[in-house]
């Protein structure tokens, strides 16, 4: 079990700022977070993109608010679940809080906070209507253990990098690789697309362009898919195989947040933005772009300034006894947890005789 | 003043006679939300940068009024699904006085 005073739910910018103003109230984070890196959105889909509205920075990209982010929590020790999803909440008698994981990681916290963004990265799963009744039986969306693969008959959909590269990986291994893309043209790194070509003029990768898998078909476990060949509507090819694994990348969803009984609207966590970002239910708080009220605006700026709120109101939570005044950086400096000390550098007085 | 008229099919099928600015420096995306036709956290989620294929439209008419795709767009395209010949990005479309009647249906959400 993974105890800490506020469990964070999202390691994008708002999450990771909220690690910042909890540590200069001595609060120590975790966060979770279905990716495998922190900085959310900004890491996951944009991290060559500039960023032009965050206060102070004229321009900076994405990724690097992420290293930066992460420079200034260093001093706080945050700890870190990532490759997991926040997937159930339990509170416990005395009002605390025990998330579990997809992978069944057990977290405590007297406070909760959400900064989960758009929602977790799920990957996206293509419009075939019976494709959720072979999942696990022949369908898998991420390849964790290629060994399983081995002597096998497998066909990757997409054309992107992931689809590319676990091709190039799986033609050594898997019995026969197809790979059906929906174009003649992928648009992944150069160096994986000529390999693929390579591999597939040794016959080693068979390439099934202008077509899309629309059906699977097999009794308890797929055996095999429907391909449809592009201008040829009429004419469909029925392929033999033991795996399908559509590559399509990651898109965001709200996903099991959305039943923990939260009050939800417009696809966000309605939250009390009169005074401390707090939910519905006492001890969860929402920040950042997965929360809404009136006037709300999804922007990193407004993510950081309700962390700092919300670190007010879970340190009265926390201990609802102490008397809190804020101080300001520039005159306690940062006593960071690892007994690291930033300051301002003292005058020193001289008289001048 | 400078508004022009749109037909947005939702994607329930139901169509809605718009009026978009086009001093706005707005695109279809963004006018498409304003108006509240698909539910929000369903469309525009990379917030318009051609990043998502959340805001895929069937150009209905004028296509050859449309500014050209951008790698970018072509990328998404290329990984979303239900796309046809006439899919666009709607954020990539932005709101000129020459569309005046243009039409489009919004793409269905992906599963």
């Amino acid at each position: 079990m993974i105890k800490t005073d506020i469990l964070i739910i999202g390691a994008g910018p708002t999450g990771l700022f909220a690690v910042f103003e909890a540590g200069l109230l001595k609060l120590k984070c975790h966060l979770i977070d279905a990716l495998a890196q922190p900085g959310g959105q900004c890491s996951e889909i944009y991290p060559k993109k500039p960023i032009y509205d965050i206060p102070g920075f004229p321009e900076i990209l994405a990724g690097d608010l992420v290293d930066n982010l992460m420079e200034q929590i260093k001093p706080f020790e945050p700890g870190f679940t990532f490759g997991e999803r926040a997937e159930t909440i339990e509170k416990l008698e005395d009002g605390s809080f025990i998330v579990t994981t997809s992978k069944g990681t057990k977290h405590h916290a007297p406070v909760v906070v959400i900064a989960g963004g758009l929602g977790s990265f799920e990957p996206r799963k293509p419009p075939i209507a019976n494709i959720q009744q072979y999942e696990d039986n022949g369908v898998a969306y991420i390849i964790r253990d290629p060994e399983i693969y081995r002597d096998k008959r497998v066909v990757i959909a997409g054309g992107g990098d992931s689809a590319l590269d676990w091709s190039i990986y799986l033609a050594e291994i898997a019995s026969e690789v197809s790979l059906v893309h929906r174009r003649k043209d992928f648009r992944g790194a150069l160096d994986s697309v000529e390999k693929v070509e390579k591999l597939s003029k040794e016959g080693k990768v068979k390439l099934i362009t202008e077509s899309e898998v629309t059906d699977l078909k097999g009794e308890g476990k797929l055996e095999s898919v429907v391909i449809s060949h592009r201008d040829k509507a009429s004419e469909k090819e029925i392929k033999g195989t033991d795996y399908f694994i559509p590559l399509f990348g990651l898109s965001p969803k709200l996903g099991p947040i959305a039943d923990w009984g939260l009050e939800i609207e417009k696809n966000a966590i309605k939250v009390d933005n009169t005074y401390d970002y707090q939910t519905n239910i006492p001890g969860i708080y929402a920040i950042g772009d997965v929360n809404t009220y009136p006037g709300k605006l999804k922007l990193i700026l407004c993510g950081f300034h309700e962390a700092a709120i919300m670190c007010q109101s879970a340190y009265q939570r926390i201990f609802p006894d102490k008397k809190y005044v804020m101080k300001y950086t520039t005159v306690s400096g940062i006593n960071g947890f690892d007994g690291s000390k930033k300051e301002a550098k003292r005058e020193i007085v001289k008289s001048i005789n | 003043m400078s508004d022009i008229n749109i037909t947005i099919i939702d994607r329930k099928g139901e169509a809605h006679r718009v009026a978009a600015p086009t001093d706005m420096n707005m695109n279809l995306m963004e006018v498409i939300r304003s108006f509240e036709l698909a539910s929000e956290g369903t469309i525009g989620i990379c917030g318009g940068m051609a990043m998502c294929a959340s805001c895929q439209c069937y150009m209905l008419n004028y296509e050859h009024l449309l500014p050209e795709k951008s790698y970018e767009e072509e990328d998404m395209l290329d990984q979303a699904f239900f796309v046809q010949d006439n899919s666009r990005l709607s954020c990539q479309i932005p709101i000129k006085e020459e569309l005046e009647g243009l039409e489009v249906k919004i793409a269905p959400v992906t599963p």
